[in-house]
């Protein structure tokens, strides 16, 4: 119970929550998450990390894509990664892949 | 880095973000709370056929529309159901299935899966076989539990949807076992709102403060036991709470519901209110239907409202409540929803209250929705707050002046 307390790691893989379906929505013009009785709009890094939760990026592949994505300042875009991660897995947007 | 993500404006941008299909009013079920109208069976006009709901559900997608709900009566009375399901999957939105669980066999789950299906609303109404079956006015009990275990079996996400009232309050505990039994990922505990058949059987149905207070402690303790492993929700009646609900964060702002018969409404009860047209889609498209109705523009913004909610602060937040609470109990939608402190007509709610719990109060039976019941209730005149018998004239009577 408690390991899924513990911060996100680099080595880590996080995927969606199966509940949620997440896509880019025109009429919003942004990242949006349907879940039952919800809608989050998401913007555009939140957009960006869940998109990379996919199962098969780890923290660190992601960390690096956002680096190139966002460059100018490497230690903010990681710490950034690794506190949304943990924000969305608390909100039960994403979940850490076994 | 920018910030977490934020909630859709509550306002929509205009947009209706919800769309609620009330496929059908048919129903296996006879649940004496139900929000279909009470004259549901005297003015059964055809229902929306497979294209039409499909031309709905394209003009929805055009208008910004995100979530789906797919409700009755029992929607899987239609056999079009996966059809539109699968429909509306492809055009992109959030599909939710509102269901009593009754005709949901395994074959149709596996075609709503394939439909691309995303979540389950099922209604449970008591851990209790002998008094589900009471309630319902059918053998359901079983069925519902094994429903449940199939959907989660077929991999759907599920919220289930325990309606609350006197009967099933004290149950909580053991409905709470039996949804951590079943593995419920949503568990709402939705105290019913007065209105249609509910209204008609308020006085047996409504529960005491008290009992709410220890339903929603053993959810508080459930929630400490359970973590994130079931997010369980309260929704207390606004007959308890002093200020009034966000009823649909505000009359047209993000949900738009279309009845059987094509008709478009603001929220699920609003045809009771008298002197409001609701043309259907089969007269008017969906734009026009949410953009210039004068039924949607009715109560849309501040200039309809009462100097009692124009003046408030807290008219942003709660929007003066709910028109169709308005209506039913002041025989005015534009007044103050009687459920709030600040409303000149709050001592009707508590009226109510007394009523329900007064000490020698003779009982009634529970007057069930069927077609019988429908037609005597609609005949009368009073399609929302009078009833068969004595006891609801009488209430009529105290409450109900417009009629």
């Amino acid at each position: 119970m408690n390991d899924t307390l513990a911060p996100p790691a680099a080595d880590e893989r996080y995927v969606l929550n199966p509940m949620y379906l997440f896509r880019w929505e025109p009429t919003q013009e942004a990242h949006v998450l349907l879940y039952p009785e919800g809608i989050v709009k998401l913007n555009q890094t939140a957009g960006d990390i869940i998109e990379r939760c996919d199962g098969r990026r780890t923290v660190a592949d992601m960390v690096g894509e956002l680096q190139q994505r966002y460059p100018g300042d490497d230690e903010r875009v990681a710490e950034g990664v690794y506190r949304f991660l943990e924000v969305f897995r608390a909100k039960g947007w994403i979940r850490r892949q076994a | 880095m920018p910030k977490d993500g934020s909630v859709v404006r509550l306002d929509g941008q205009g947009k209706p973000l919800w769309l609620v299909l009330e496929l059908t009013y048919r129903c296996p079920l006879k649940c004496p709370w139900c929000s279909n109208p009470v004259d549901y069976a005297r003015d059964a006009r055809a229902e929306l056929s497979t294209s039409e709901w499909k031309r709905v559900l394209r003009e929805g997608r055009e208008l910004g529309a995100l979530q789906l709900g797919f409700t009755g009566g029992e929607p899987l009375l239609r056999d079009d159901l996966e059809e539109l399901v699968a429909d509306a999957s492809a055009l992109g939105y959030y599909t939710n299935l509102i269901t009593s669980g009754v005709g949901l066999s395994e074959d149709r789950l596996r075609a709503l899966k394939a439909a691309g299906l995303n979540q389950i609303q099922l209604s449970l109404q008591s851990s209790d076989r002998e008094l589900t079956d009471t309630l319902v006015g059918a053998r359901a009990f079983d069925l519902k539990v094994k429903v449940a275990h199939l959907i989660k079996a077929h991999g759907f996400p599920m919220v289930l949807n325990v309606p609350v009232f006197r009967q099933n309050i004290g149950q909580v505990a053991d409905i709470l076992a039996l949804a951590e039994q079943i593995g419920v990922d949503y568990l709402e505990f939705a105290n019913i709102q007065y209105y249609n058949w509910a209204m008609v059987n308020r006085d047996e149905l409504l529960p005491t403060r008290e009992q709410i207070a220890a339903a929603e402690r053993e959810v508080q303790a459930a929630r400490e036991r359970l973590g994130d492993r079931m997010t369980i929700y309260f929704v207390i009646p606004d007959y308890y709470e002093g200020r009034p609900k966000a009823c649909m964060n505000g009359w047209g702002s993000i949900h738009l519901t279309i009845a059987p018969d094509g008709a478009a409404m603001p929220c699920q009860e609003a045809r009771i209110i008298e002197g409001l047209e609701f043309p259907t889609v089969r007269e008017r498209s969906l734009a026009w239907l949410w953009n210039e109705s004068p039924t949607f523009e009715k109560f849309r913004g501040d200039a309809w409202m009462s100097p009692t909610c124009r003046s408030c602060d807290e008219k942003e937040r709660d929007f003066g409540g709910c028109r169709c609470q308005a209506f039913l109990l002041t025989g005015d939608a534009r007044n103050t929803d009687p459920a709030c402190s600040r409303s000149p007509h709050h001592h009707l709610v508590g009226a109510a209250v007394a009523r329900a719990h007064a000490p020698g109060r003779k009982l009634h039976p529970l007057v069930m929705r069927n077609e019988r019941n429908s037609r005597a209730l609609s005949s009368r005149g009073c399609p929302s707050a009078a009833g068969p018998g004595a006891h609801v004239a009488a209430h009529a009577g105290a409450e109900s002046g417009h009629v």
